[in-house]
């Protein structure tokens, strides 16, 4: 049962990643993260981290493709890009190079490779108790500093994407760089508006 | 909770593998930063897979608590890429990455 579960997820989440690669819009690369991203939350199921496999979900596929596919409309970056065109040359053949042989060495250290270790003793997997259970109680024991200081990571985030968001006037930096005065009609609405 | 493995590890550890060339090519072949930056989170989604595949093996949830980690990471990355993306494409419409590159030497 798992192996079918297992080759069918495979089959989603290989083909949904050559999705993201090979698409020319930048909305399909978007649809066929979904899919991959649904597919190793399968696994996640057959590898019985269930909590993750929900948290995967909501917060990949939920929130974080939903803001890319916000920010492919509000760009509209969506047009195609063209593939064949090369601005250094080389380079992507020398990119497919670099991949086999990255691909071939993982693989090769997978297949050849024999998983050693000593079965967790801290927080080992415990049969009479949930997943979620037990991800909580680690959480708020052996993880409490790491899981505070994910709490600051996200609120610089928040910070720093609200400072870069924010719409201001900008100065010319480079010097062959075509400046479009976006904000101009921001301006003049601001000026009608009350403050 | 978790139950002896039936398919091998190694099946997953491989198809981590495989996802994370497919990332790591579309990360150096694409041009356009939205593309990539989805393939980082491929790459990303790799490396989760291998962590939960090996906690079952080992048979500790440690592996399980390092993909939430990786999950809150990734979400903050996500949300500082794509404002940094947003300022760069406001400045120069259609720029891709071969356009920003001020701080070249």
């Amino acid at each position: 049962m798992e192996a079918a579960v297992f080759a069918v997820s495979a089959v989603i989440a290989i083909s949904g990643a050559a999705g993201v690669i090979a698409s020319r819009n930048a909305v399909h690369s978007a649809l066929s993260l979904i899919a991959t991203l649904f597919a190793i939350a399968v696994l996640f199921i057959a590898q019985d981290a269930q909590f993750l496999a929900a948290v995967q979900v909501i917060v990949y596929a939920g929130a974080i493709v939903v803001v890319f596919l916000f920010v492919i409309m509000l760009l509209g970056v969506d047009r195609s890009e063209d593939l064949e065109e090369e601005p250094l040359r080389g380079q992507r053949p020398a990119a497919l190079v670099a991949g086999i042989v990255i691909g071939a060495g993982l693989i090769a250290v997978v297949a050849t490779g024999t998983i050693t270790g000593a079965h967790g003793a801290g927080a080992a997997v415990r049969a009479d108790m949930p997943n979620v259970e037990q991800l909580g109680r680690l959480l708020f024991t052996d993880y409490v500093f790491p899981f505070e200081v994910t709490s600051v990571l996200l609120v610089i985030a928040v910070v720093g994407a609200v400072l870069m968001a924010r719409s201001r006037r900008v100065d010319q930096v480079d010097e062959d760089e075509p400046v479009l005065d976006l904000h101009a009609e921001d301006r003049a609405d601001a000026v009608e508006e009350p403050a | 909770m978790i139950t002896a493995a039936v398919v091998d590890p190694s099946w997953y550890l491989g198809l981590g593998a495989v996802l994370f060339t497919m990332g790591a090519v579309g990360l150096l072949v694409r041009r356009n930063p939205l593309v990539m930056f989805m393939c980082v989170e491929l790459m990303l989604n790799a490396v989760n897979l291998t962590f939960v595949a090996l906690a079952r093996q080992l048979r500790d949830v440690g592996g399980q608590v390092v993909v939430f980690f990786v999950l809150v990471v990734a979400a903050a990355e996500v949300v500082v890429g794509l404002g940094i993306i947003v300022s760069i494409i406001r400045r120069r419409p259609g720029a891709t990455a071969d356009d920003v590159s001020l701080l070249k030497g």
